[in-house]
């Protein structure tokens, strides 16, 4: 019983990075239809960060902490506004290839810089392990579970209740439509950008916490599954996101618990197919008509 | 404007592209066997030839079904391994090779039926995604398949050794112009139209009477087809499979190949094929820096010319003859009222 | 703007079409049909071929560093019987195609042996362009027992030589090890799925328990770039093994180390020569007590010390390894060889010539000043027959605590 309850807690606790990321994800896609590939790339970019400033700089890891969510905030935008905005015009396509180009450019560029090997990111965040019930449980998978939560939460209600989150649906709904009642689409769509790399940064931070390593690919993996748990929870949906995450990171936990963890990729992916073939909105996803 | 051109009748124009083709094997055959041209170029060559075939090929399903595949590089890999397996059992026989490069395309193109059914019922980054997913699914079963089967079928992470080594230039080169000509001749007829229209507008193909999932499929299924045999020659032209080689990477570089050519032009998916595998062998000092340039060049060319260099331009050997007869001709009565254009569907569109 | 750009674009293509299609046309007349008029002369080609770019980069530079130091350090005292060592190096990407397109061009330039390739995967399918040219080689890294013998047909590849250890090797070793000094009766093994070395170790290391009467508990795996192992680790502790071995490389093996403790794993960790590097990966406290084979022990003697001083003040510490030691050992042997066939006043490039080199690697070179071993001798598969040192993580540094 109590090897079901831990197989949880870490099913938990890798899906709430997942979740996390998703998110990000989520959000970007129910803006301006983008599945933004570089995404994961973010969050290797601030793991980066976070890497030379407490190692290169030796600065202390709060600030480290800071920095590492203010460059991917900063990257997010400036990738939307030098490759993204100036096709808002053309067709699907082309926006997918150039997300997937930049997700390149920025594994490639890591690469060239910091080399092919892991760094060793030292730990940003400690604090005391949690016992429930005699079972233990590490303190990064409490915080990031919780982060996760209250990430929900708060986008949610920022779409929700707020002013730019009105004009956040409205843009989502009909661009051309948006702008005419006034309001200022490119500067909704970067906020959209600045607040899901902001979520990566904080992804990133979390992640080296958990996994004080950063490595150039490190997004690639991590993004795709990311994106599997927005579409499984249904993209562009925050909530969907959040279960999607959860739901992938158990998966893993119980496909790996019964002996399978060879096939664990393998699994994730059959689920995604699954899910999209029987239901392509997702969990929570809404259907979207097309129009001529 | 579109205009049939006549000055050049029909059957003619396919035998000068023959003719013309077959020589260019003849000679370069010739060169190689002779050993003037070294087992280095000859293998570059080989290599140029396999990429052209998945960039034809993948052109099909990117460029012109409008469509959005990430695992062409699973495709490959099906088709690799079974030709590979094929050609382990029954080495040594002449007619081995062809039969397994069949087979491996065969077997590509029923996972394509397979993924493309339930896929393409799906639409634009779904569908990317979906293939995607097929394509790690591949490799984690071509890395595990042993463990269950119980017995050495792809050798999983070891990979497949000491396939023959059977792929030849002119084995390859024979599989280009059979590629090129089937998909050029499946555009050109009504199927094509109907394929082409799916990607103009879907939904008023749909409305207009096609059956955008049959069509769909169809171009799908031609598509993993070609990849399939493209993989075979690989296997043959190193002798050793991995299943780590057929990566989301490796479906990017065909990616890169069919969009830098232009989505929707035959001509640009072999040309930029050709030079984007020739080119990191010429520029070897520049390795480190190749992939971040790929990168670099996809963004913008994305940014700049979203359909790619060539843009659905296509090149047409006969096309040129006709213009320059036209020239010749036109010399003397210029002016004289009726100057026939002839462009391709294209330049049209530009 | 924009119709500049794809003009200048276009350009660009056509130009590189041309360029193409021009070293196509027209391969060098030195090139291809008669490497030995290019390999006379007053320098002896050698190549060395490798993932020098790419995931795999690191293993690539550490081993192209080691050998070239070598050799450099050969041609400042004189070279081979006066003529100087060339080294022609390219790179693979870690790709198989690259690898056969990199040995076909080295091949051009007249090489007359190979320090190379660097991936097990690679080695293989460079192996298949060399056996038929009976070109000398020698690789410094890869492990796959299939590099210098074909199990299929039974037959060795009298060409290829090795100076690191084969997988079944340190699988077996490990095991051995497991039995007899740590009195091991359970076993678990956590392994990277995509990754050949370590599934051929644990092949091996399963196998050898079996026969020892270890009980392997346990056995996981995971894909390539995963991070997270508990839900497998989890499984592990549950059965609370005696020693948990790692077949991985080091980056990885201090990830799961770390896990493993949090999971509650109690285990001796074991792993193999991969392992080697792993005390910047995780906490002292963590790794304490755990054993790995190696065939390279840091500073554990002058000629090792000497390397290192040298290695370090030209490349720097980060890619010291025990790729660069091989590599180092590689380049000696081989070079000895060479200097062999020289002095027996063949032609450099002729069939004589190689099969001199082929036969002087495997049977001279037992006196080298080699740092990883006293002197190579190799075994009737090509594998060499050297001592393992056995590292041990003390306080987070890893010490050498014997041979065996």
């Amino acid at each position: 019983m109590s090897l079901v309850f831990s197989q949880l807690i870490n099913g938990l606790q890798s899906g709430s990075i997942y979740a996390l990321i998703a998110i990000g994800y989520s959000m970007v896609y129910g803006i301006i239809l983008l599945l933004n590939f570089a995404h994961g790339d973010i969050i290797m970019v601030g793991a980066y960060v976070a890497w030379l400033v407490v190692v290169n700089l030796s600065l202390p890891p709060a600030l480290a902490i800071a920095l590492a969510i203010i460059a991917c905030t900063l990257l997010g935008v400036v990738i939307e506004k030098v490759a993204y905005s100036p096709l808002r015009k053309a067709p699907r396509l082309s926006l997918l290839i150039t997300a997937i180009g930049i997700s390149f450019l920025l594994e490639n560029l890591a690469q060239l810089k910091f080399g092919a090997g892991a760094k060793n990111v030292p730990a940003l965040i400690t604090g005391p392990a949690l016992d429930i019930g005699g079972q233990h449980i590490g303190f990064t998978a409490v915080l990031t579970i919780i982060v996760s939560v209250v990430a929900m939460i708060g986008l949610t209600f920022l779409i929700r209740k707020t002013k730019m989150g009105k004009a956040m649906r409205a843009v989502s709904e009909d661009m051309g439509t948006a702008q005419l009642m006034g309001i200022n689409v490119n500067s909704t769509i970067s906020f959209t950008f600045a607040v899901g790399s902001a979520l990566a940064g904080i992804g990133s931070v979390l992640y080296s916490c958990a996994y004080p390593q950063a490595a150039p690919t490190m997004g690639s993996m991590l993004g795709l599954k990311a994106f599997v748990a927005a579409v499984l929870g249904g993209i562009g949906s925050i909530p969907g996101a959040m279960i999607g995450g959860f739901a992938i990171g158990i998966a893993e936990a119980i496909v790996s618990a019964i002996g399978l963890s060879v096939w664990k990729d393998g699994v994730v992916f059959a689920i995604l197919i699954i899910v999209l073939i029987f239901k392509p909105t997702g969990i929570m996803g809404k259907k979207i008509n097309e129009k001529v | 404007m579109i205009k049939k051109s006549t000055i050049i009748p029909m059957p003619l124009r396919y035998l000068i592209n023959i003719v013309l083709f077959a020589a260019f094997l003849f000679v370069m055959n010739t060169l190689i066997t002779g050993g003037t041209i070294s087992k280095y170029y000859s293998g570059v060559i080989s290599s140029i030839g396999i990429s052209i075939i998945l960039a034809v090929s993948l052109n099909m399903a990117t460029g012109y079904l409008g469509q959005l595949p990430l695992g062409h590089a699973g495709f490959m890999a099906v088709g690799a391994y079974t030709s590979a397996l094929i050609m382990k059992a029954a080495a040594g026989s002449l007619i081995t090779f062809p039969l397994a490069l069949l087979a491996g395309g065969l077997v590509a193109a029923l996972f394509g039926i397979l993924i493309g059914i339930p896929a393409l019922k799906l639409k634009g980054d779904y569908l990317a995604i979906l293939t995607l997913g097929f394509g790690q699914i591949i490799m984690v079963v071509l890395l595990n398949i042993d463990d269950v089967l119980g017995f050495k079928l792809t050798r999983g992470a070891a990979g497949l050794q000491k396939i023959p080594k059977t792929t030849t230039f002119l084995i390859t080169f024979i599989c280009v112009g059979i590629t090129c000509f089937v998909i050029h001749t499946i555009m050109k007829s009504r199927h094509g139209r109907a394929i082409l229209s799916i990607r103009e507008n879907e939904i008023a193909a749909e409305s207009c009477g096609i059956n955008t999932t049959y069509y769909k499929t169809l171009g799908f299924v031609v598509s993993a087809f070609f990849a399939g045999v493209a993989g075979g020659l690989y296997a043959g032209n190193i002798g050793i499979l991995n299943p780590s080689a057929f990566g989301f990477m490796k479906s990017i570089e065909i990616l890169v190949m069919v969009v830098l050519g232009g989505m929707g032009s035959m001509f640009g998916s072999v040309l930029s094929g050709g030079v984007l595998t020739a080119l990191p062998e010429l520029l070897r000092d520049f390795d480190k820096y190749r992939m971040v340039v790929y990168s670099l060049v996809l963004v913008v060319v994305m940014i700049f010319k979203p359909t790619g260099l060539m843009g659905t331009y296509d090149f047409s050997l006969n096309g040129l003859l006709d213009k320059l007869i036209l020239r010749l001709k036109g010399g003397k009565g210029d002016g004289g009222g009726k100057a026939v254009l002839v462009e391709k569907e294209g330049k049209a569109n530009e | 703007m924009k119709k500049f750009l794809s003009i200048a674009l276009v350009l660009v293509l056509i130009v590189g079409c041309f360029a193409a299609c021009g070293s196509k046309a027209k391969p060098e007349p030195t090139a291809g049909a008669t490497p030995s008029a290019a390999a006379s002369g007053d320098t002896i080609k050698v190549g060395i071929i490798g993932c020098q770019t790419g995931e795999y980069a690191q293993y690539g530079v550490s081993v192209m560093n080691g050998a070239t130091l070598y050799i450099e350090q050969l041609n400042a005292n004189g070279g081979i019987g006066g003529k100087q060592v060339e080294i022609v190096n390219y790179d693979n990407k870690g790709d198989s195609q690259e690898a056969i397109n990199a040995f076909n061009l080295a091949v051009d330039k007249g090489i007359t042996a190979l320090i190379g390739d660097v991936l097990s995967g690679n080695t293989m399918a460079v192996v298949g362009e060399a056996a038929p040219l009976n070109m000398p080689m020698i690789t410094a890294s890869a492990t796959a027992d299939g590099v210098t013998y074909d199990s299929e047909s039974d037959t060795v590849y009298s060409n290829v030589f090795r100076t690191c250890f084969t997988d079944p090797f340190q699988g077996e070793k490990m095991a051995n090890y497991a039995n007899e000094k740590l009195s091991a009766k359970t076993a678990a093994v956590i392994y990277e799925t995509g990754n050949d070395y370590a599934v051929g170790v644990k092949d091996a290391f399963i196998a050898k328990c079996e026969a020892l009467g270890i009980e392997v508990v346990d056995e996981e795996g995971y894909a390539t770039g995963d991070v997270d192992f508990k839900s497998q680790l989890t499984t592990i502790a549950s059965k609370n093994p005696d020693v948990l071995f790692f077949p991985n490389y080091y980056e990885d093996d201090g990830l799961i180390a770390t896990q493993a403790r949090e999971v509650g794993i109690k285990a001796t960790f074991i792993g193999s020569d991969g392992m080697s590097g792993i005390s910047k990966y995780a906490s002292a406290a963590d790794l304490e007590g755990t054993v790995y084979c190696a065939g390279y022990a840091p500073a554990s003697s002058d000629a090792v010390k000497a390397f290192e001083e040298a290695y370090t003040a030209k490349y720097g510490t980060d890619t010291l390894n025990m790729f660069s030691a091989n590599a180092y050992d590689a380049a000696m042997v081989l070079c000895n060889a060479l200097q062999i066939a020289e002095d027996a006043g063949l032609t450099a490039g002729t069939d004589e010539y190689k099969q001199a080199v082929i036969d002087a690697i495997r049977d001279k070179s037992a006196d080298l000043e080699s740092i990883t071993c006293n002197g190579y001798t190799f075994d009737e598969h090509n594998n060499p027959v050297k001592a393992t040192n056995i590292m041990k993580l003390v306080g987070g540094v890893e010490t050498f605590t014997e041979t065996y």
